[in-house]
């Protein structure tokens, strides 16, 4: 077989079961790929002995008629997960050297289902950033490019992204704190679900924002989608937070048939200075859903605007929380000390060397917000915007919407450096359309169904109801196939 | 709410982050870019709503207040900057 990377999750599984060829081979022609594509900064801890050990395990599976859906499946896991034996920074110097001792509950579950780890991914530093340019490693690049420059795969799992764009892996695992899986997979033309909050355990996955924060995968089709993520979730007593619910099957699910499914089009997301394009591809995924028999609604999300305002409270709050860890004393760096420096140097000079500056920033406005005379007034009151935001949802789905459809992005990649003049707020604006979706909490999935004038691939999101991920997943399926979105990058790299 | 430098600096304290002095102006400047943006909230009537605690209805699992696991000292010090005897070592915290 030719062009083993290109392969799909599915047809990947299909062809071992028939003995048409061996996870061994897809490997080895990912490990190929993956040392031509330097130059994508995708992979940035590489992994071929466990890969290709890994992989013969998972052919003696195959072989023995054992092999679940993702036995042999050769993956590249984002550097947030913590895997055992292999460094695990979160794209952080303060993370450096760091090779935990145990296994991330996700990486454990794909791992058990045979999965091939080919390496760890480039992200934004600890998932806070949306093109990647956060990163301790550098950024990682898009393989989509339309001119000279290097364009963002966006962030955070900008190397995830990158890494299945450009077929060095079948599939990646990505996080999702506030658009940090749907963001890229539209930037790069491929497929990204964030499940619903509690779905997918947590647990040995680094935390940003708790309350937020969602792994899934990011594909290359919505069925890939499906079989990953079921090998992903499911109920972990070491999260507190995972949902004791029973899981579905999610590929089974994908019937393509949505007559009588209600689409609700948010009028909230039709925002001043969306490009003309961004709308057009809008109104053509609604009436690609409505030729398909779904029934179309305007509806209204009416605190839509407040989500990015109280996003930035609640996620830097939580960040500023989450990463008191880092002082230098379990794992990670520790700032050299000079003559008569005490502890309080140690933590200070510590945190300074080893974050990066959008991490501290982030890290102090969650200080900031937290402190005594400013909790209420920023962290409560963004706490009750949150309430009111799931509420809209809530209104929606109980009025018999199925799913929502809006843009995934207010534009295409841009180019590496581009923004670095911009103050924060404009680079914050990226998750304007996702980031409703993790406050409340929500699935929602990115599908790319179309080009710019350049050429570049945009994506629109569907969001789906609590814990109902297989409806999603089926209208998404749907919405792919009407697309037919089959452009790749040329390879330049 | 203005932030100015002091402000600032009383920040980057609480969060154990040395800054350099002359950084302090520009940070101040990017937390007012930052808060004047979250201000927004301002004009959202949230009387009688309360603060999310949980996107989901579920109630937090509990368990048996049990040892679960241990006897993992090395394990626990592999990966840590200064190990010694068998305990994190830090500079003197005690005069």
């Amino acid at each position: 077989m030719s062009d083993l990377t290109k392969l799909t999750i599915a047809a990947a599984r299909d062809a071992m079961r028939k003995g048409d060829v061996t996870s061994a081979e897809i490997t080895q022609a990912c490990l190929t790929a993956i040392d031509g594509a330097d130059a994508l900064g995708a992979f940035v801890h590489k992994t071929p002995d466990i890969a290709l050990a890994q992989a013969q395990a998972a052919d003696a599976r195959i072989k023995a008629g054992d092999a679940p859906a993702m036995c042999g499946i050769p993956l590249g896991v984002k550097d947030l997960f913590c895997t055992k034996g292999v460094p695990s920074q979160a794209a952080s110097r303060i993370l450096e050297g760091f090779k935990p001792e145990y296994e991330s509950t996700v990486t454990g579950k794909l791992f058990d289902a045979g999965a091939v780890m080919l390496g760890k991914l480039n992200m934004d530093e600890f998932a806070m950033g949306s093109s990647n340019e956060t990163s301790v490693y550098g950024p990682a690049i898009n393989p989509w490019k339309v001119d000279d420059r290097h364009l963002t795969p966006g962030g955070s799992s900008g190397g995830s992204a990158s890494a299945v764009a450009a077929d060095l892996c079948l599939a990646a695992t990505g996080t999702d704190t506030g658009g940090s899986i749907r963001q890229p997979a539209a930037f790069t033309g491929i497929t990204g679900l964030k499940p619903t909050y509690g779905r997918v355990s947590r647990w040995g996955i680094v935390a940003f924002a708790s309350s937020l924060d969602q792994a899934g995968p990011m594909t290359k089709d919505v069925r890939d989608c499906a079989i990953m993520l079921q090998a992903m979730c499911g109920h972990d007593p070491k999260d507190s937070t995972s949902a004791d619910l029973s899981v579905p099957d999610f590929e089974a699910a994908l019937t393509g048939d949505i007559k009588g499914k209600t689409i609700g089009i948010p009028r909230e997301y039709r925002m001043d200075g969306t490009p003309a394009e961004i709308e057009k591809l809008w109104s053509d995924g609604t009436a690609m859903l409505r030729d398909a028999g779904a029934k179309i609604v305007d509806i209204s999300l009416p605190h839509t605007k407040y989500a990015l305002p109280a996003y930035y409270v609640i996620a830097p709050a939580e960040a500023s929380s989450n990463l008191a860890r880092y002082d230098g004393v379990r794992f990670g760096h520790r700032a050299k000390l000079g003559a008569g420096d005490g502890i309080t140097q140690m933590y200070e000079k510590t945190r300074a060397e080893g974050f990066g500056p959008e991490v501290q920033r982030r890290v102090m406005v969650g200080t900031y917000v937290l402190s005594a005379g400013f909790y209420d007034a920023y962290y409560n009151r963004a706490r009750r915007v949150r309430t009111l935001i799931k509420r809209d949802f809530d209104d929606a789905f109980a009025a018999g919407v199925d799913a929502i459809l809006t843009p995934a992005t207010p534009s295409a990649a841009f180019g590496i450096g581009e923004m670095a003049d911009a103050d924060p707020i404009k680079m914050y604006l990226n998750d304007v359309f996702t980031v409703t979706v993790n406050l409340a909490g929500l699935p929602g999935i990115a599908v790319p169904t179309g080009r710019d004038a350049q050429g570049l691939p945009l994506g629109l999101q569907l969001i789906g109801r609590p814990w109902d991920e297989a409806e999603l997943l089926n209208i998404a399926y749907r919405l792919e196939t009407a697309a037919g979105f089959v452009a790749k990058p040329a390879k330049w790299w | 709410m203005s932030i100015d430098t002091e402000t600032a600096r009383r920040v980057a304290t609480l969060a154990r982050i040395a800054v350099a002095d002359d950084a302090l102006p520009a940070l101040a400047s990017e937390f007012n870019a930052i808060l004047g943006f979250i201000e927004q909230l301002n004009e959202v009537d949230v009387d009688g709503v309360e603060p999310m605690t949980s996107v989901t209805p579920q109630r937090l699992l509990r368990r048996a207040d049990v040892v679960t696991d241990g006897n993992q000292q090395a394990a626990v010090l592999k990966n840590a900057p200064d190990a010694r005897e068998g305990f994190f070592a830090v500079p003197k915290v005690v005069e």
